[in-house]
């Protein structure tokens, strides 16, 4: 450590540098979990990181609060290519990797009750829905080692689509109708979510189809990426069918499809309502910082390695994590995406925390906001109204 | 003339072909789009373009 150099540039230097680490840390909670149950026998410990992530994390960016402090110019260069952030940001893979090999072994091999098994599960599950946030890092990178790892992270959830779709997809038809990643203003979390899983897939398989087309090769050769991360996940799985028993691949796989659900409930949050505006030629205008929800929650960005200054990231996808910078005035979540996960999922809570936010984004003027068609018309007319008499 | 990819979302930025719809002229180099242009696709920064070999 005595010959570690801090990245300064003037007297600046970065507050969260030993910080992100956390990152990889954390997908250590549910090894910590089984060891407390084997510690005390207490059936608690095996919920430690659901517990962790859906009640201390957002108790502790209510405490702790925002960060809106942004690197300065003159150190962007030299905070990108560190490698330091880089290897911090390699060092989640063999945890997670480690861990998930691990907990397919502890549910295999210890006889629990269910509500045991379920918190086993569950725990899992957020270090597949953490896995697939680092696998969104890596996969917005472009050296082939790091475009790899995303495709290895997804793996074990079957997740894998989500590295095809979410560049070559969502990224060009975010803040649109057309986007099954972006979620409608009256839509609730449980309409959004098998919407956006269909679609996404469906998204992916057409991209990749396309692509191998121009290249004149068939959907089916082996360049796929959906094929290829397929085939890492039947592998995966293969491994802990045969060492392990097909009750512990029915495990890994109800965990997966759990932490899939995390990573589209934070899609779920990251748009609501917001939409492009479409140009005179029918084009949508570009992605701008308003069309992304934001938030400074210092816990949160930490652990989900800054995803959720998100206007940055639609403006500068290739920008490493540690360089993501805050906007001032773009749409701002009342609280971290942890927190609103929990809010999401309660949609009388959700509609009315957030849609206000939305009709005053707007301005009232619900036609430019991306409505469930639905109840278009019936929210257009009914804010319209009360934008009238508000400027009247 | 030379082509530009984004390595976000793979649209090709064709110097021949320019961005007429923007103002972009046929023929316009690589270096001569402004700074401040964005993948028209996916709104990924002019720094997010690599150089298409072939």
């Amino acid at each position: 450590m005595a010959t570690a150099t801090l990245p300064t540039s003037g007297n600046w230097s970065d507050s969260k540098r030993y910080l992100w680490p956390l990152g990889a840390l954390i997908l250590l909670l549910p090894i910590a979990g089984t060891i407390g149950y084997e510690q005390t026998g207490w059936a608690v410990t095996l919920w430690f990181a659901f517990i962790i992530l859906y009640a201390v994390i957002p108790l502790a960016d209510y405490l702790i609060g925002e960060d809106h402090a942004n690197p300065p110019d003159s150190a962007m260069a030299s905070l990108a290519s560190d490698r330091y952030y880089r290897y911090a940001l390699f060092a989640s893979v063999p945890v997670y990797l480690g861990m998930w090999f691990y907990m397919a072994w502890f549910g295999a091999t210890h006889d629990l009750p269910w509500y045991a098994w379920l918190g086993l599960t569950l725990s899992l599950g957020v270090g597949c829905g953490l896995a697939i946030n680092i696998a969104h890092e890596l996969g917005h990178q472009t050296s082939p080692v790091e475009r790899f790892l995303a495709k290895l992270m997804l793996a074990p959830g079957f997740y894998g689509h989500f590295y095809v779709e979410h560049n070559r997809g969502h990224h060009i038809q975010v803040a649109t109708p057309e986007d099954p990643a972006s979620s409608r203003f009256g839509e609730n979390f449980y309409e959004f979510f098998p919407r956006c899983v269909a679609g996404s897939f469906k998204r992916a398989w057409n991209i990749e189809k396309k692509r191998l087309e121009r290249e004149g090769k068939s959907v089916w050769h082996w360049s796929n990426d959906n094929l290829q991360s397929t085939a890492m996940t039947i592998v995966l799985w293969t491994i802990v069918g045969v060492w392990l028993g097909w009750q512990a691949v029915l495990f890994v796989a109800i965990a997966g499809a759990y932490g899939g659900s995390l990573l589209e409930v934070i899609n779920y949050l990251e748009h609501y309502g917001l939409m492009r505006q479409k140009r005179a030629d029918g084009s949508y205008e570009r992605c701008q910082p308003h069309h992304s929800w934001n938030s400074n929650h210092i816990v949160t960005n930490v652990l989900l390695y800054h995803l959720q200054r998100h206007s940055d990231h639609h403006a500068n996808p290739t920008r490493s994590y540690q360089t993501l910078r805050h906007f001032e005035g773009v749409p701002s979540l009342p609280s971290g995406y942890a927190a609103m996960i929990l809010v999401a999922y309660i949609p009388p809570l959700w509609f009315r925390l957030m849609d206000p936010k939305v009709v005053a984004h707007h301005q009232g003027d619900m036609r430019k906001a991306n409505i469930k068609p639905s109840v278009r018309d019936a929210v257009i007319a009914k804010y319209s109204q009360s934008a009238s008499v508000a400027t009247a | 003339m030379k082509k530009w990819r984004c390595l976000v979302c793979d649209y090709i930025y064709d110097e021949a072909k320019g961005w007429p719809e923007e103002g972009i002229a046929a023929g316009t180099l690589w270096d001569d789009v402004p700074a401040g242009w964005s993948c028209p696709d996916c709104g990924a920064s002019k720094a997010d373009f690599e150089l298409i070999d072939n």
